[in-house]
């Protein structure tokens, strides 16, 4: 199949699953990129997680450096498309008659059942990115620095990757 | 663009200048002004632009706050279904704000505004990456940036994890999500399917004895 085709069916049926939007979806973009296709390698993907925390926008842009690094342009443009448009249509379709159904049981339902899906997903992302970088001990110390400092300190996102930066780039981990 | 040149000239008297002329009581009684094409594009450009790490408070900030097209009620209404929905949230908000003020059209140009940015913005990063990527100083820079990206998504996993509501009951369905998809490597849309069929059907059995 074409390549491009490929790409965009795959992250398409995908976002039909991103409860918790493209962050969640880490875990299966490297099942589907690195593992299934070997579009990517490990350390190809955790470099382009790295520069899409970097970058600003929305958090769905790392999957269109993934397309970007597999298909050039193209690829870019099918793998974000992919993602944004499944639900776009959809939205599009619903939004009128939301009011009807928001509020309803089964609505609560899903919305109380996906919660903590969507927390196991965000953990398993955390989890991937720190095996396909196989992290050593050192590395493992900021990762747990990050995680007190974010929870406990009101900086900026910004600040921590700017210090995760400069520790990278004097070789500390 | 051509509908925006369209637009423009049946409206020549929204100028800046007029706007500020206008009585503080017109703004207070209508609350939600009508935003053009381009108000829509650039509205949606600045929020996609001043997020790192998501954007969606930015878009609140900008939508109800400084250009007041949506109410704080009307803005956690219509974000009611965009979290509902799988997908990126800030984009389905964008399909949702465009649509109430311009339809199709606007369900296009507000996420158009809120991608094209950032993605040039990216797409020249990933271009750099291919010319510098395989230094080893970009490669250690990347790695601790990395390493503090993964230590946000498991501080982002336990504040999520903290606002769960009947831990005793739901906190078990997050980690076999973990089991799954970190460990067993299952493929996510079965995971997801069967995994919301029974935190779905528990929670509605929840719901149900209230």
């Amino acid at each position: 199949m074409n390549l491009i085709v490929e790409l965009f069916l795959e992250f398409a049926l995908l976002s039909c699953v991103a409860f918790g939007g493209a962050t969640a979806l880490l875990p299966e973009m490297h099942r589907v990129v690195v593992e299934n296709h070997h579009w990517l390698d490990d350390t190809t993907f955790t470099h382009l997680y790295a520069i899409a925390q970097a970058a600003p926008g929305p958090n769905v842009l790392v999957v269109t450096l993934i397309g970007w690094e597999i298909a050039g342009l193209a690829g870019a443009l099918a793998a974000t498309l992919a993602m944004c448009l499944p639900m776009s249509i959809l939205i599009y379709l619903l939004i009128d008659r939301w009011e009807g159904f928001a509020g309803a049981r089964w609505q609560k339902a899903i919305s109380l059942g996906v919660a903590p899906l969507a927390v196991g997903l965000i953990f398993s992302g955390a989890t991937l990115i720190a095996q396909a970088a196989r992290f050593d001990w050192l590395a493992w110390g900021l990762v747990a620095a990050t995680v007190i400092a974010n929870l406990r300190l009101k900086f900026h996102p910004l600040w921590f990757i700017a210090v995760g930066a400069v520790l990278g780039l004097l070789g500390v981990v | 663009m051509a509908k925006v040149c369209r637009h423009t000239p049946s409206q020549p008297s929204s100028g800046w200048k007029n706007e500020s002329e206008l009585p503080l009581t017109a703004t207070l009684n209508t609350p939600q002004s009508r935003p053009d094409l381009r108000a829509l594009f650039l509205g949606f450009s600045s929020v996609g632009l001043s997020g790192f790490g998501g954007v969606l408070p930015f878009a609140r900030r900008m939508l109800v706050e400084e250009r007041q097209w949506m109410t704080a009620e009307d803005f956690n209404a219509q974000l009611g279904l965009c979290q509902f929905l799988p997908g990126p949230n800030v984009i389905n908000l964008a399909v949702v704000v465009g649509k109430r003020y311009h339809g199709l059209a606007g369900a296009l140009v507000a996420p158009l505004g809120l991608l094209a940015g950032p993605f040039v913005i990216v797409l020249l990063l990933a271009l750099l990456y291919d010319h510098y990527g395989s230094l080893p100083l970009v490669q250690s820079m990347l790695r601790g940036i990395a390493a503090v990206g993964c230590g946000l998504l498991f501080a982002m996993a336990w504040r999520m994890g903290g606002a769960l509501k009947h831990k005793m009951l739901f906190l078990p369905f997050t980690a076999l999500t973990v089991a799954a998809i970190a460990g067993l490597r299952w493929p996510m849309p079965s995971v997801m399917l069967g995994g919301l069929l029974l935190s779905g059907a528990l929670a509605y059995w929840k719901l149900g004895r209230k």
